[in-house]
């Protein structure tokens, strides 16, 4: 047993012993449990994909004369933000997109600018436009501004993802005889392709699968810069099926992340355009995980091969909701390129990048090495397997006119 | 003066019934040479293509396959990866009908080998992140 205090001393004196995900593996089957767990402090897992549930809170700063954009519009280069809040303080979604975009009008629609290409526009120091609209008051006169505006003008500027870091997902497939466009990318008709998401052993939801470690507030590396877990993310869902080692055999917990917009990358959030589906934001994520006890790192060591998802028909069953697996895989065989599925070869593709997550296990160790991060003590639990929490379909009722 | 030229022609769905080859024959006089067809009813469909014929003629056919709602793109080995935006996700991989989106399977790193790409077009479509382009 260590505590978490006691690794950041040995991070503050350099002894700490931090290995990625990956390497943890290997040393665990070669040297045994007990040894490894002599040998090991701080285990780093990362993801690197989509995630549509990103977005930035920002505040422009007060023009001269005022001008209350709350309550009124506003766009970032043509792309809407939300501006329901006080007068310069506004939200940017990462699937928003302009008015003007055709959207599916013209199928399959490209959705080649933005929210998620603003994000990255923003944090690569590029000039953007903001265009605002406002009604004008006794105190905030006036009611039409259009400036440039960069990331250094802003006052503050946090990325908020209400939910990241899914713990396992669906393979995504298609039965039909037709093309489909969907949010795991173009699925080829007739089991033409097969498309997953997850960093598997890499992903730090799978590594820590009954959230022994993670909690609010622990300190990660989110887009290139420093982030906390804020809350659990939404659609959190803990209590669905698990295998022998714990691990979710299908979508389970999620993390929501805040963190620091101007600390962060251009290399680590960007602007992706699902064909079909819409515009999203590809982000970086990195969680350290501390090895306290033999079990944390038994979970931590986790392979490929233990991970399993299911396999779901996106040409009827997502749509309509009905879990109908053709299957379940495990991510070793979906990282293999091939997959069977009922006797059929089907190509498998990512959308979640294995060579970015590992990228990001190496970084985050060197700056625990080099003790510019220290890990956090979690604040609170994320609810867990016997929380009794659970995501639920929206029932929909009458409205009695 | 004659032009000649391959091209790709992409179908949407709604498209795909309409007698689009013989009308290049009948109407622009070009002579169509069908090096691959991958058309089925109700779907989408992309068809290689190598016209001939008078320059103006086939100028007039383009017009004409573009009001159609088809897509036209010339067949030519310019497709380019570029690595600054490729970040390796592979979703491309199983979309490419020629293999030429290769990915490594300890790097995972996505190789693109012009050799063996016949500039379908399709990972350009595919790819989230822009990575593919092509120069006409
Ligand atoms: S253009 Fe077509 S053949 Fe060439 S790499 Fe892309 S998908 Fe493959
Ligand atoms: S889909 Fe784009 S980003 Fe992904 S591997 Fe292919 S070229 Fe690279």
């Amino acid at each position: 047993m260590r505590t978490i205090q006691e690794i950041n001393e040995k991070i503050k004196k350099g002894d700490a012993v931090i290995l990625t995900a990956e390497e943890v593996s290997g040393l665990v089957a070669k040297k045994g449990l007990d040894k490894a767990f002599e040998e090991v402090d701080v285990v780093t897992t990362a993801t690197f994909g989509p995630m549509c549930s990103s977005g930035i809170f920002f505040n422009t700063g007060h023009t001269k004369p005022r001008i209350k954009i709350g309550g009124g519009s506003a766009t970032l280069n043509k792309v809407p933000c939300y501006a329901g809040l006080a007068a310069v303080d506004l939200f940017l979604g990462a699937t928003a997109i302009p008015d003007d975009d055709p959207r599916n009008q013209v199928y399959p629609g490209e959705f080649k600018y933005g929210g998620g290409h603003v994000i990255n526009d923003l944090v690569a120091g590029r000039d953007l436009i903001l265009e605002a609209k406002a009604y004008g008051t006794d105190c905030y006169p006036r009611k039409f501004l259009r400036t440039k505006i960069n990331i250094n003008d802003l006052n503050e500027v946090m990325l908020f993802n209400i939910r990241n870091c899914y713990q396992n997902y669906n393979v995504a497939v298609n039965t039909s005889n037709k093309i489909i466009y969907t949010y795991m990318g173009a699925l080829q008709p007739r089991l033409g392709n097969a498309n997953y998401c997850s960093a598997a052993a890499l992903s730090p939801l799978l590594a820590d699968p009954l959230y022994k470690t993670i909690g609010i507030g622990t300190r990660i590396f989110l887009g290139g810069g420093i982030g906390y877990v804020s809350w659990w993310g939404t659609q959190h869902n803990p209590g669905v099926e698990r295998t022998a080692k714990g691990l979710p055999k299908t979508g389970a917990g999620t993390l929501a992340l805040i963190g620091d917009l101007k600390k962060m990358s251009p290399q680590f959030l960007i602007g992706t355009s699902m064909l079909g589906y819409g515009a999203t934001l590809s982000v970086g994520v990195g969680v350290p995980i501390p090895i306290l006890d033999k079990d944390i790192l038994a979970y931590a060591a986790v392979r490929d091969e233990d991970i399993v998802a299911p396999i779901i028909d996106y040409s009827s069953d997502y749509p309509n909701v009905k879990f109908n697996p053709l299957g379940y895989v495990n991510y070793a065989q979906l990282k293999s390129g091939v997959i069977r599925i009922n006797d059929t070869e089907v190509h498998t593709g990512s959308l979640s990048s294995i060579r970015k997550a590992r990228e990001i296990t190496e970084i985050l160790k060197k700056w625990i090495q080099a003790k510019k991060f220290y890990l956090s003590e979690p604040i609170e639990k994320i609810p867990s397997v016997d929380s009794g929490y659970k995501l639920k379909l929206l029932k929909e009722r009458p409205i009695e006119e | 003066m004659i032009q000649k030229a391959k091209i790709v022609l992409h179908f949407p769905k709604e498209r795909v019934d309409k007698p689009i080859v013989s009308r290049l024959v009948k109407d622009f006089g070009l002579e169509v040479n069908i090096l691959k067809a991958e058309v089925n009813p109700n779907e989408e469909g992309v068809m290689v293509l190598e016209l001939s014929g008078k320059k103006e003629e086939y100028k007039k056919s383009l017009e004409y396959l573009k009001k159609e709602g088809l897509r036209v793109q010339p067949l030519s080995k310019d497709i380019s990866m570029d690595r600054n935006k490729c970040v390796d996700c592979t979703v491309c991989v199983p979309c490419c009908p020629t293999d030429a989106l290769e990915r490594n399977p300890q790097t995972f790193e996505v190789k693109f080998i012009k050799e063996k790409c016949i500039a379908c077009g399709i990972c350009i479509r595919v790819c989230p992140y822009g990575a593919m382009t092509i120069e006409f």
